[in-house]
């Protein structure tokens, strides 16, 4: 492809960016995904506790001085498992979504560029996951596979690639038609070096907004997943853990759940005013 | 083009001819969901009859499994075999529990029934007023409300936000349970107040995805020319809305809430696990983490079963609804 279309497309994220940049609430989202990015990768030199440290003497503590937000039933600190809780989850999550995304694009990409049937048959095969509560599938397969990190990311990614198939099947399906591919075609180019070279930077555009979306959904359902049992396995500090484990002391420690309750909920109203002042 | 009107003959034969199609396309979606069932447990690795056992299973037990299940023979006699016997009722037993699971699947699905109807029952019709009344005060304060509101209750896991409103109404202000644990075969009617904060939880995701649908299409049909002439032919705000704009406005609606069907299963299955809700949802979970094969399968069979029956209902009001529908079929069986 030409430099200047490239160059083109180059720009079309760019001022996506710079938009998004100008509209607060898509600012304050990228904000706050940033800064659980950050603790992600650099909890350890913040955290004032050791996330899996046990206190049989600070058990139940409410927040206070010594543990800001109290302690949970093993007397392990709430502050120091929420900040750690945030890698499990994005780690997990952000795998997923972009193996989701690649999977995907791959798929929709070949269905739209060589049509006929075999567009027919991948896009019904989709049409039926697409159908079914991506729980239900993620609890199906995870229940038989036993629950891993790599399993969830596998099972997520699978469960995803549909719904970006779809997209990019539209976005190519506007492109292959175009008189540049037609120039390729005729200087005797085969089938992936056209879809790779020639369609798909034509549609970056659209596979960084599907991203997007893909991640905030990711998140939702690594936090599920591991909440019902099936995701990140103990002793891992992770929020849906927290709160499952956290859910029988609500009454008399009611903190061991709002804290992670509220780092999930910030967490993904954040992805989403990302994705949604993205999209425009 | 101008053609004839359509006599009512025709337009019945239409509509039933659509219906029998729809039909056929549920009927094969099911036997390929079914197939796709039997694949990932039988299929993936992992030996059924050590799922059964567990990891302790010595190899002379565990052939002992293999001989009593079956599964020496061909896997396609033994899917028509799993197949037909799902179909005639006989779901054999629970692995773990050691009871029929058919009168235990379908008390569960009888619950999750009530819980499920009752969040439509409540949802629908507020996310679609909200919709209207954001659409109408376009830009609004009320419009940007109802566009957070319904950001939060879409992007909020469901297990989150029922943590909010245990918090919230069960701890609190102390006026709504936090359990909707009933004992067995007991009836929801006599404790109405265990289903409130489940509908609540799974009502919040509705409400936002079908509250931002119509208020886009409000939006989109407020902008057509036919507005302007019931306007101006002298009809009030409110009469326009309801009787013009909302026709047209709610039937894309109607497929959004049969596609939210799909997520309402999903969010049932974990809000019953946060309320410890009776439900097939809970089912599911306990089946998948004690690995109960045959409940897992008959559950999440019978939950396909109402994805594909609920999507059915959803076509066939679409297609009586939408002229457009009806008689392009017509058009194109002609």
């Amino acid at each position: 492809m030409s430099g200047a279309a490239r160059q083109r497309h180059g720009r079309g994220l760019g001022r996506r960016f710079r938009r998004l940049l100008r509209r607060p609430a898509a600012l304050a989202g990228l904000l706050i995904l940033l800064f659980w990015a950050v603790m992600a990768i650099g909890w350890p030199l913040v955290t004032p506790y050791d996330p899996t440290d046990f206190s049989l003497i600070a058990k139940l503590s409410p927040p206070g001085a010594h543990h800001w937000l109290g302690t949970d039933d093993f007397g392990r600190d709430v502050l120091s498992r929420v900040v750690a809780g945030s890698r499990s989850v994005l780690l997990v999550a952000t795998s997923a979504a972009l193996l989701g995304v690649v999977a995907g694009t791959t798929i929709g990409l070949m269905a739209a560029y060589y049509r006929g049937w075999a567009d027919e048959l991948l896009m019904r095969a989709m049409d039926i996951m697409m159908a079914f509560p991506l729980i239900v599938i993620a609890l199906l397969v995870i229940a038989v596979l036993g629950s891993s990190n790599l399993n969830v990311i596998v099972v997520v990614a699978l469960a995803f690639a549909p719904y970006n198939a779809r997209v990019t099947r539209a976005a190519v399906l506007a492109e292959r038609d175009k008189d540049f591919i037609a120039a390729a075609r005729l200087r005797g180019e085969g089938g992936p070096y056209i879809m790779l070279v020639e369609i798909l930077p034509n549609i970056v555009d659209t596979i960084v907004v599907e991203l997007t979306v893909r991640l905030a959904l990711a998140i939702f359902t690594v936090a599920t997943l591991s909440f019902l049992g099936m995701g990140i396995q103990p002793p891992t500090p992770d929020w849906g853990l927290m709160i499952a484990e956290g859910r029988q002391f609500y009454r008399i420690a009611p903190w061991i759940v709002l804290c992670p309750a509220l780092a999930i909920a910030s967490l993904v109203i954040a992805i989403n005013l990302f994705a949604e002042g993205f999209k425009r | 083009m101008p053609r004839a009107a359509p006599s009512w003959e025709t337009t019945s034969l239409a509509v039933a001819r659509f219906i029998l199609q729809r039909l056929l396309v549920t009927v094969v979606m099911l036997w390929l969901v079914s197939l796709a069932v039997f694949l990932v447990v039988e299929a993936l690795p992992g030996d059924i009859s050590r799922l059964m056992l567990g990891q302790f299973a010595t190899k002379h037990d565990m052939a002992l499994v293999h001989a009593q299940l079956g599964l020496d023979r061909p896997f396609i006699v033994r899917y028509l075999d799993w197949v037909g016997s799902f179909v005639t009722g006989q779901w054999g037993d629970s692995w773990r529990l050691h009871v029929p699971l058919a009168p235990l699947v379908l008390s569960r699905l009888g619950n999750s029934a009530v819980l499920a109807g009752l969040t439509l029952l409540a949802a629908v019709p507020v996310a679609i007023l909200a919709g209207v009344l954001a659409a109408v005060k376009r830009d609004g304060i009320f419009d940007r409300l109802i566009l957070i509101i319904g950001m939060c209750g879409m992007a909020v896991p469901e297990f989150v936000s029922s943590m909010f409103l245990i918090l919230g109404f069960s701890l609190w202000l102390g006026i709504l349970p936090a359990s909707s644990r009933v004992s067995e075969g007991e009836s929801f009617l006599l404790h109405p107040d265990r289903l409130v904060l489940p509908a609540a939880a799974l009502g919040l995701v509705l409400f936002g995805y079908i509250s931002r649908m119509v208020r886009a299409s409000m939006v989109e049909e407020l902008r057509r020319g036919y507005v302007r002439t019931a306007r101006l032919k002298g009809l009030g705000p409110a009469a326009v809305v309801l009787n013009h704009v909302l026709r047209n406005a709610l039937l894309p609606t109607i497929t959004v809430i049969a596609n939210q069907t799909s997520w309402l299963l999903g969010g049932l299955v974990v809000v019953e696990n946060v309320f410890n809700f009776p439900g097939l949802g809970q089912l599911l979970l306990q089946a998948a983490l004690s690995q109960d094969v045959p409940m897992l399968e008959t559950t999440v069979l019978i939950l396909a079963v109402c994805l594909m029956l609920a999507n059915l209902l959803a076509d066939i009001l679409y297609g009586i609804l939408n002229p457009r529908v009806r008689f392009s079929r017509r058009a194109s069986a002609a």
